[in-house]
């Protein structure tokens, strides 16, 4: 009987949960479209999502497009198609590895940076501050983070699919593959689709890290233990939710595509 | 005026605060004291409109803000300046940005001006004007909290002043300096305020009422010297551990000014 209450309570706060982060989503999006807008805010935030995370996309990116090109070009070489190398690097790269390779290494950077930095606004007091001096924190706060990480991530997912891209050419190079060769199935099967079903995913994505970041943050308690607490779980839903809705949304646009 | 009519306050399902009436006149200073996690702070929260009560009502210049919206809490707010506990400084922006903070989110006010008022309340709170642009973590705990001071007398000329503890975690010299720039804005500028404290000393010399809760009551309301000569159990306990510090401040009160001292109240 008590392990049946405490699953139906353990429930119970798991929806409790889900209602506070779906609402608190709602208002950041409705706060989105109406004016305050806090312009030096949003372009701080904006160089910290971008030129702050441009290395490490740029080096992860480099990496994983080498290495994912290691895997295909050895088993196409075996299959006698190692001239398919662009082709299924694109589909790979842009489609699906780009936007979730990006989007994870941005979810352990912004999400983890977001959150500590809004628990400790929240544990110091200076969110209530804000309220207390007539500001919206919501606005001022959360609107110019989810802003500048829409915009950001899309052109990091961008420069890294690019880099991704260009690895395997290295990697094809090494393997006897003409660069010309691997360039046209690159182009060849770039296409407006595979861009567009690449493209859709970070934005996605974006609102899915900032807002879990700043939910988080704004729902931290307990002092730098809390903090501690909140930045861990920013990290960790944010992750989850990226490989979770990326499953979803593939399905998703799949169908609406006919595919 | 601000009032608080019959009002409780509960955390999942925890009571926070219990039936808490009492009355600061327009103009009067009260001092809510009482020990750690009596419900204080949020007694100020609640005024804030950071929180609402379950039930009870909280009346502020003869309105009810309890069921405002937010929109109209945010006009009740300007009303306000809030030192907040440690000084709540906003740690990305300097001293001038903390200071400036309210004119420059709703008021459309020249740089120069600005400017002005700024170095103006730095020297209301006996801080150098030049510290304009310090950062909040250059500064001593004792200054941070003068510039939260600064930043809530500048905050659109307040009717109502809030300190949530404001002496807490400073070193005695400055804790004293912050208590005494606290007795001075009250001499001189005569706003309706609320200080809530631990600190018996700083609650006398402050205090025009006080009021102490307990463990989410009210036990006490009236004048500082009725609280000096009251007998009830918790207060007396409460107080014991400073019954000199505040026998000294209650010879004050009962002395006033040019009266002859009193050896004992």
């Amino acid at each position: 009987m008590e392990l049946i209450a405490a699953i139906i309570e353990r429930i119970r706060r798991v929806v409790e949960t889900v209602q506070d982060y779906v609402l608190f989503s709602w208002d950041a999006i409705r706060a989105t479209f109406s004016p305050p807008y806090y312009s030096r805010e949003f372009m701080t935030q904006l160089h910290f999502a971008l030129v702050g995370s441009l290395l490490i996309v740029v080096v992860s990116a480099a990496v994983a497009g080498q290495a994912l090109a290691i895997q295909l070009v050895r088993e196409l070489a075996n299959t006698g198609a190692k001239s398919q190398l662009g082709h299924f690097m694109v589909i790979s790269v842009v489609r699906a590895l780009g936007p979730v390779l990006t989007g994870m290494v941005i979810a352990s950077r912004m999400s983890a940076g977001i959150t500590a930095e809004l628990g400790a606004m929240r544990s110091s007091d200076q969110i209530d501050a804000l309220v207390a001096f007539g500001s919206d924190p919501m606005k001022r706060l959360v609107v110019p983070r989810v802003a500048a990480l829409v915009i950001a991530l899309p052109v990091l997912v961008i420069i890294g699919d690019a880099l991704a891209i260009m690895g395997g050419g290295v990697v094809g190079l090494q393997y006897h593959l003409p660069i010309e060769s691997y360039y046209s199935g690159v182009l060849k099967y770039l296409t407006p689709k595979n861009i567009l079903v690449g493209m859709i995913k970070p934005f996605i994505f974006a609102v899915l890290i900032s807002t879990v970041a700043c939910w988080r943050g704004f729902r931290t308690a307990g002092g730098a233990k809390g903090v501690g607490v909140s930045t861990t779980e920013s990290v960790v839903i944010s992750s989850v939710g990226i490989l979770v809705s990326d499953g979803v949304c593939t399905r998703l646009i799949f169908r609406i595509l006919g595919w | 005026m601000i009032g608080f009519r019959n009002v409780f306050y509960s955390i999942d399902g925890h009571r926070i605060l219990e039936d808490i009436a009492f009355e600061v006149p327009a103009g009067q200073t009260m001092v809510i004291l009482g020990p750690s996690g009596s419900g204080k702070s949020t007694a100020l929260r609640l005024l804030l409109g950071l929180a609402h009560p379950d039930s009870g009502s909280i009346v502020v210049d003869n309105e009810d803000i309890t069921s405002l919206e937010e929109h109209r809490l945010r006009r009740v707010r300007q009303r306000m300046g809030m030192v907040f506990q440690q000084g709540a400084l906003f740690d990305s922006m300097t001293v001038g940005e903390n200071i400036a903070f309210s004119l420059l989110e709703h008021d459309n006010v020249p740089e120069e001006e600005l400017e002005k008022v700024v170095r103006t309340h730095l020297t209301l709170v006996g801080l150098d004007p030049d510290l304009i642009d310090r950062m909040p973590d250059q500064l001593s705990g004792g200054m941070q909290r003068r510039v939260a001071i600064a930043r809530a007398l500048a905050a659109r000329d307040p009717q109502i002043l809030l300190y949530d503890e404001p002496t807490t975690g400073l070193d005695p010299q400055s804790g004293e300096r912050i208590t005494d720039l606290i007795v001075q804005l009250r001499d001189r500028m005569r706003k309706t305020s609320i200080m809530v404290t631990h600190d018996i000393a700083d609650a006398f010399k402050v205090a025009d009422c006080m009021a102490v809760l307990n463990e989410g009551r009210l036990v006490f309301n009236g004048t500082p010297r009725d609280l000096a000569h009251t007998d009830e159990p918790f207060i007396n306990e409460f107080l014991a551990p400073f019954r000199k510090a505040v026998q000294t401040a209650a010879r004050t009160l009962l002395a006033g000014p040019g009266a002859p001292p009193r050896t004992a109240i």
